[in-house]
């Protein structure tokens, strides 16, 4: 009998995916699949430090994608939940899928694919908040900067949505609880960490980073925001349900409340 | 820009046009290709709700609120005693690009009173239009408000920089129009719909000869109609929604309850109850009309001309048509399940594909997220348990509505209370 193995990778998606190959390649029987800094050994299963290899890593994305495009979303959009013990979910979902023919695989009476897909519909709302409640600032260097404290590791799902977005201003929008940020230079966007002294919750009280402007504007968000509201029709369970509170703190027409 | 004045038409102009329902910014794929400004995105993003729930996707103003007409049930009317303000076009197009740089809005929502003429107004809502298009190079959303009155030319403009363009309709009998609008016709309001939807169709066949056919008013037409102003029944909204969904292929159509703004005997008087949970159930009735397959006359008719307030208008039909009931899950047609009570279409989309595998039961249909307790007694699957009991309509209307609970159930609620 194999002894099974605990993959140890270095945390980023392109490690997860190299261990995946690896366990593939080498027929392991995986017993878990963790991050590195955070794993603890079973007491029957030897260790394996996987080194990412981007190159095996696209062979296995590829070779996902070739089965279904929706397969590869819901696996890379899982992965960035962050879930604990999410690794050998997706390992049990990717092996199910490569034994199907068609790669239809869409089993929702299946407990891994409905929790996998469970997961990705998680992270795509959080993303798709995102793209709504991320509210730049002017800074004095023509900057438009936000920052954010996402539920999930989303700020590369959300890159692309505003580099289209808002192709001719620099922006930078900066997750605070991951600690990095994206940044577009009028070409393209790259990652970057900042030495952010202090976090630009909407507080009374005014930063001056930003521009003169930046505060009337906000004023006029304010007030638009409560004049477009019908106090007739008042319905605090709603709006929490659709605004949660977690997010209030960085959004600026929410200041008072917070 | 100076901004206290900005500041105060803002506030006069955003609350004189929040009662129109309409926020969506979808259904425009509008692209940023030059490096512009914007990118519509397709499903619409609603960037904030305001503290009645409804979403803010767009920065929602008049260009005025001078009116000459003097509609009963709205708050510009002439006759009314209000401070009047109007933005001056740059105005509308700095605050536009201002908040949606700040990633504050999906676009423009602009509509109007109505200063001198129909088509001196709508060249005003135009112009701003073109000037986001043209010097702005904004590729945002943009929703114009076309002007019952306004000429075909004006409007044939208007579709060439607005994503979508809306009439509201407002009073769904021409009965009650005459008696709350006595200054418009009918006809007003229809002829630039129909002038638009011409256009549309007009340039979506050259689209399928010339690829690169300009974009004319993608995201379509909508409307709105108040409800609860002029003593409509369920089944004249709908039956009206259903000739504007047919005729001028509106992409919605918009309920929106009366909040009463006036003293005046035609209308309900100030403080009476907006009809909340009647909006609700025409929204669903809506849904079921769009995506379930149901057609208006099974759910509204003559015997039946106003919504059940208790149930949703689909348990409420199949209360009525307990014949078609018990439906198996595992061999039904799709059209079927999107029948039963408490399955919606994601759930039937789910079944569908999970039922290739193997025979579903009632925990893997509870997992995919059935709503059990309405579904239970309309459907059988993979399993010994299933309601056996011959129950009639009230019997189960009465369970389920033991084992829900409702946000407005105080409201209709004929049970007595025992301690208030």
């Amino acid at each position: 009998m194999n002894a099974s193995t605990t993959l140890i990778y270095d945390s980023s998606f392109n490690g997860f995916l190299t261990a995946v190959f690896v366990a593939f390649d080498e027929k392991i029987s995986v017993a878990d699949i963790q991050k590195n800094g955070r794993c603890q050994n079973g007491l029957f299963s030897e260790t394996e430090t996987i080194f990412t290899h981007v190159e095996k890593a696209k062979r296995v994305w590829n070779g996902i994608r070739n089965k279904s495009h929706n397969a590869i979303s819901n696996v890379y959009f899982a992965f960035l939940s962050e879930t604990e013990g999410v690794e050998m979910l997706l390992f049990d979902y990717i092996q199910k899928l490569m034994r199907t023919q068609n790669g239809k695989y869409l089993d929702y009476s299946d407990s891994t694919v409905l929790h996998i897909s469970q997961l990705a519909r998680k992270v795509g709302r959080e993303k798709h908040r995102m793209e709504a409640f991320v509210r730049f600032q002017l800074t004095k260097d023509n900057i438009y900067f936000a920052n954010i404290e996402p539920d999930f590791d989303v700020l590369p799902l959300i890159s692309k949505h505003f580099r289209d977005r808002y192709a001719d201003q620099q922006w930078l929008i900066y997750d605070v609880k991951r600690k990095y940020g994206i940044y577009y230079n009028l070409d393209h966007v790259e990652m970057v960490s900042l030495n952010l002294k202090d976090i630009h919750h909407n507080k009374i009280h005014k930063s001056d980073a930003f521009v003169n402007g930046e505060y009337e504007y906000q004023t006029l968000w304010n007030d638009y925001f409560k004049s477009t509201g019908i106090l007739s029709r008042i319905n605090p369970k709603l709006h929490t349900q659709h605004v949660p509170k977690r997010y209030w703190k960085y959004l600026s027409e929410k200041k008072e409340a917070v | 820009m100076d901004f206290d004045r900005v500041r105060e038409k803002l506030n006069i102009l955003a609350d004189a046009a929040k009662y129109d329902v309409s926020c969506a910014s979808s259904g425009s794929d509008r692209t940023n290709k030059t490096k512009g400004l914007g990118n519509a995105s397709k499903m619409g993003i609603c960037h904030s709700y305001t503290e009645d729930g409804r979403c803010i996707s767009l920065l929602k103003i008049l260009l005025t609120n001078h009116c000459i007409y003097d509609c009963a049930y709205c708050v510009t009317r002439k006759s009314n005693d209000i401070q009047r303000a109007a933005f001056k076009i740059q105005e509308v197009v700095d605050l536009t690009i201002n908040f949606y740089r700040r990633n504050y809005i999906e676009g423009l929502f602009l509509s109007s009173g109505i200063f001198k003429n129909a088509d001196y107004t709508m060249e005003r809502l135009v112009a701003v239009a073109k000037k986001l298009r043209e010097e702005e190079n904004f590729n945002g959303y943009i929703h114009l408000k076309s002007i019952p009155g306004a000429s075909d030319e004006l409007m044939y403009e208007a579709g060439l920089y607005a994503d979508r363009l809306s009439v509201n309709i407002e009073v769904p009998t021409i009965s009650g129009l005459k008696l709350l609008a006595p200054d418009k016709k009918h006809e007003d309001f229809t002829k630039p719909m129909l002038k638009v939807k011409n256009e549309i169709v007009r340039y979506q066949a050259e689209r399928k000869i010339i690829k690169s056919t300009p974009k004319y008013a993608p995201a379509g037409q909508s409307t709105q109609m108040i409800v609860g102003a002029s003593g409509e029944t369920d089944k004249d909204i709908m039956y009206s929604a259903t000739y504007y969904y047919k005729t001028y292929q509106m992409k919605r159509v918009y309920y929106s309850g009366y909040v009463p703004i006036a003293d005046d005997a035609r209308l309900p008087a100030i403080g009476s109850q907006v009809p909340m949970l009647r909006e609700n159930r025409l929204y669903q009735t809506d849904w079921l009309l769009r995506f379930y397959g149901f057609a208006v006359n099974e759910i509204l008719n003559h015997e039946h001309p106003n919504l059940d307030m208790e149930v949703d208008p689909k348990l409420s039909w199949a209360l009525r048509n307990l014949h078609h009931f018990p439906v198996d899950v595992n061999t039904a047609d799709k059209r079927l399940l999107a029948r039963i009570p408490g399955i919606g279409m994601q759930s039937v989309q789910k079944i569908m594909d999970a039922r290739k595998f193997r025979r579903l039961n009632w925990d893997h249909l509870k997992k995919i997220g059935v709503a059990l307790n309405r579904a239970q007694y309309f459907m059988v699957c993979d399993s010994r348990h299933w309601e056996r009991r011959d129950l009639d309509a009230e019997k189960i209307k009465g369970m389920i509505l033991q084992t829900s609970s409702g946000q407005f159930r105080n409201q209709y609620s004929t049970q007595l209370s025992l301690f208030n």
